[in-house]
Order: C-alpha cells, then sequence, then structure tokens
C-alpha cells in the first residue's frame, strides 16, 4: 500500500493537545509506525533535521528559558530528568569535625554544610574525577583522597567579645566577633595540581558567601574540615546542579468565532497581559458574508497576540458568552524550557551536558545490544 | 558493634558506680582527674573519684562533661 498523504490541517490538529472546560484531551503522540493505518511515521534523521528547531528566550547566565521544538515528549522529560539528578557536581561530603562547642549538632551542622552550592573554574571541575565510596562489603573498596577527587575545606571559627563595641548596643553581630558564622568563612586549601586550576577568581567558593551557618556566642567554637567529591543528584540533591529545571507545552488558543466589543475586552482580561490583543474590524472583514464580521466595522475584535505568556488558566472556558467561540490547546511539541543554575555552571551549558550524559547512555545502550547479539 | 556484642565494664576495684559513691568523701586518691565545665559559670573544674560534684567558683553542683578532644567524622547528608 503507498503511503498515504495526510492534510496538513490534519497534522496541526494532531499536533495539539485539548485542553477543555474540565478535562485534558488528545494527549499522547500519535507519530509512530503503526498508529494510522497506511501512514509510515518512520523516524528519519533527516525529517528531524529539518523540523527541530531551538529557540532561545532568555539567557543569563544563570537562568536560561529556550524552546525545543519537534521532539518527542520522552526525549524531553529525559533532559530534564538528567539535568536534576545526572549532571555531576561538587559538593561537600565528607566533614570531620575537630571541635564544635556551639549549640548546633555535629550532624545538623555537617548537613547543613552539604547543602552549601560551590563554585570554581569549570575546567578544574570537570578535571575531578569520581570519589569512589567503601562498600559495606568490601570496606577497602573505596579510593583513597587525592588532588584530582577531593577538594579540602576548612571552617575554624571562634567567637569572642568585641571590647570595641558601644555598651548600649544589644545586635550580637556588633558587640561579639563571629557571632554568625556564614558561607564565606569556609576557606579553601588547594592541594596538589588544584592550584593550577583554582586561582584568583575561578578559586573554589561558596556561590552565596552570605549563607547563614551557625550562631556563635563568646568562647564556643567550631573547627571542622570539610572534603568535598563530584556527584550526581540521584544520590543526594546537594550534587544537583540546577535550582529549577523543567518545562511547559506552548500554549495555543484559538478564536472559532468572532468575539467583539465589550466582549472582546472582557476576552482579554480573561488572560494575562499581551496575549490577547484588540484590532478594529477591517472594512473587507464586515463585507465578507458569513464571517460573524457584518455590520460591525470599526467595532474592536479580540485577536490572539501572543500565546507564549498564557499560563493556560482556562479562565476564558468559564463565561457564558465565549462558549463555542474559543479553543484552548498545546503544542504537544513545543516544549519551553526553564532552566535555573545553582551557580557551578552557566545554565546554557548545563543543558549541553544533559545531551552529553544522554550520548553516553545510548552508547552504553548500544554497547549492551551488540554484546546480546555476540 | 551490636548492641548484643556490648558487655557492661566492670570495675576490677569492687562494686563502685560511676559517681563512686560508696568511697565518697572517703580518702581514694587513685583514678585519672577528670576535666568538668560548671553549669552555671562555665568554669574548668577538675574532679577526681571521690571528691564532691561540685564547682569549686560558684558551688554550683550541675556539671557537664567536656566534648571529646578526638575528630568525628559525619557524612554531609
Amino acid at each position: 500500500m503507498a503511503p498515504l498523504i495526510v492534510s496538513q490541517e490534519e497534522l496541526d490538529r494532531r499536533r495539539i493537545v485539548d485542553i477543555n472546560f474540565e478535562t485534558v484531551a488528545n494527549i499522547p503522540s500519535t507519530d509512530f509506525p503503526g498508529h494510522w493505518p497506511g501512514e509510515s511515521h518512520e523516524w528519519s534523521l533527516e525529517k528531524f533535521q529539518n523540523d527541530f528547531k531551538i529557540e532561545f528566550h532568555r539567557n543569563e547566565r544563570f537562568e536560561s528559558s529556550f524552546s525545543l521544538i519537534g521532539v518527542d515528549a520522552s526525549i524531553a522529560n529525559a533532559f530534564r530528568r538528567i539535568l536534576m539528578a545526572e549532571v555531576p557536581s561538587v559538593a561537600i561530603e565528607y566533614v570531620f569535625v575537630h571541635n564544635n562547642t556551639s549549640v548546633i549538632q555535629d550532624e545538623v551542622l555537617a548537613q547543613r554544610l552539604g547543602l552549601i552550592p560551590f563554585k570554581g573554574s569549570v575546567e578544574g571541575i570537570n578535571w575531578m574525577r569520581w570519589f569512589k565510596k567503601p562498600t559495606e562489603d568490601d570496606p577497602e573498596s573505596g579510593s583513597s583522597p587525592a588532588d584530582y577527587n577531593t577538594i579540602v575545606l576548612r571552617l575554624d571559627v571562634e567567637c569572642t567579645k568585641n571590647p570595641n563595641a558601644d555598651p548600649k548596643e544589644d545586635d550580637p553581630r556588633k558587640i561579639y566577633n563571629n557571632a554568625h558564622v556564614y558561607a564565606k568563612d569556609i576557606t579553601f586549601h588547594p592541594v596538589g595540581r588544584q592550584e593550577q586550576f583554582f586561582f584568583g577568581d575561578d578559586t573554589f567558593q561558596p556561590v552565596n558567601p552570605d549563607i547563614l551557618v551557625a550562631k556563635l556566642r563568646p568562647g564556643q567554637k567550631i573547627d571542622m574540615e570539610l572534603h568535598c567529591i563530584k556527584g550526581i543528584g540521584a544520590d543526594h540533591a546537594k550534587f544537583s546542579p540546577v535550582a529549577t529545571a523543567s518545562y511547559r507545552l506552548m500554549p495555543d488558543i484559538k478564536i472559532l468565532r468572532p468575539i467583539l466589543g465589550d466582549d472582546a475586552k472582557k476576552f482579554a482580561k480573561c488572560f494575562p497581559k499581551g496575549v490577547i490583543g484588540l484590532e478594529p474590524v477591517s472594512r473587507e472583514e464586515a463585507s465578507q458574508k458569513g464571517s460573524g464580521y457584518e455590520g460591525h466595522e470599526g467595532e474592536s475584535k479580540a485577536v490572539v497576540v501572543d500565546a507564549f505568556n498564557d499560563t493556560v488558566s482556562r479562565e476564558c472556558l468559564r463565561h457564558e458568552e465565549f462558549q463555542g467561540k474559543v479553543k484552548l490547546g498545546r503544542l504537544r511539541d513545543h516544549f519551553i524550557f526553564n532552566v535555573e543554575s545553582v551557580g557551578q555552571f552557566e545554565s546554557d551549558t548545563l543543558f549541553l551536558e544533559s545531551v552529553k550524559v544522554l550520548k553516553l547512555k545510548c552508547a552504553r545502550w548500544k554497547r549492551g545490544l551488540t554484546d546480546l547479539m555476540r | 558493634m551490636s548492641r548484643e556484642a556490648y558487655q557492661v565494664p566492670t570495675n576490677v576495684g569492687g562494686t563502685q558506680n560511676a559517681f563512686g559513691a560508696d568511697s565518697m568523701g572517703g580518702g581514694s586518691l587513685d583514678g585519672p582527674v577528670v576535666a568538668y565545665l560548671c553549669g552555671e559559670c562555665n568554669s574548668r573544674v577538675s574532679l577526681k573519684r571521690g571528691d564532691q560534684i561540685r564547682c569549686k567558683e560558684c558551688g554550683h553542683r550541675v556539671l557537664y562533661k567536656e566534648r571529646t578532644k578526638r575528630m568525628v567524622q559525619f557524612e554531609a547528608r
């Protein structure tokens, strides 16, 4: 059977996830072989290359937003999940407490320290290798700390009275020295080749120097050594390089029948600012029979200006006067990503890292398949 | 070490509890000197077995043991 040629109209219809008053319909994708009788839908690299598009909406150092157009949900979701759980980053893992007389317990303090995001030379972080943890069965199997797998930090603070403070002062930060311990009090002690990578602005340091770690009073001190290792978010959230990595589908608003005059104003109010605009009905439209604009020349009509900013609140579906005049939907293959970096890497390179990880996974899978064939 | 493997240490010198109550006020001078911290004035109080549990500065009767000098390792998770 010769492959059926499907009309563009039908293809556009298939691309849209329907958003109804209380339900969401037409959710799964159908562009795979065997779903539509007589149609091929065979995956081809050439077709993918032609259809796939990336558009950047904003690209700041630590926050970027971009669209992936023309991929399946499974791929887009794989990137999102890899970003959160499988792109490696460096965080404090081992805490050696020499002294801690503060009111915050050792284990609580250790847990707090682990969650502090650190940054350093990207080259240096990429140069670092995994620190293999010893297993329960074989305590000797772990790797020993070396310059290429462990970064040593120290936190050594002691609180004292400030003799120069105003006697009427009651702010503990002024009457005492080191009453508050911040992330910036953590010092980096390079070992071996680490000096070649982490120096100057690229030194290993907390991303946010003002994170409060503990509070002290005179006589209390904290003296601990912190070992940072490379890890992945699947192991612990502190290793996740992103604050958020999410996507939404591009909203789609279709005005089926004219919405005019005061109704148009009310319709625009059902959406976020800038999504719906008002335009006067032109002479041609008014003269066209059956368009619904007859005799309304010069009146304002509602038009979709920018569906991108819509939140798809479905507010317009609640009103009697818009019944049957509007159709809401989302484009199934248009993913608007939002990636916010925690600070170790730049947000756009993070996405490329996730692509790299997926590629590695595919290579491993392929190797597994060839092994299976033998 | 599992809980089952733990054995309550038995004092060689007879039936003495941790406070050495049976020799309270007695003149037994053996045993190590342990430093404590006063719960009231935070001064260091060195006590040996049989000493009265009392701060030498302020007479407060609550003393705390000092934190271990040993390094303690934790996982930051």
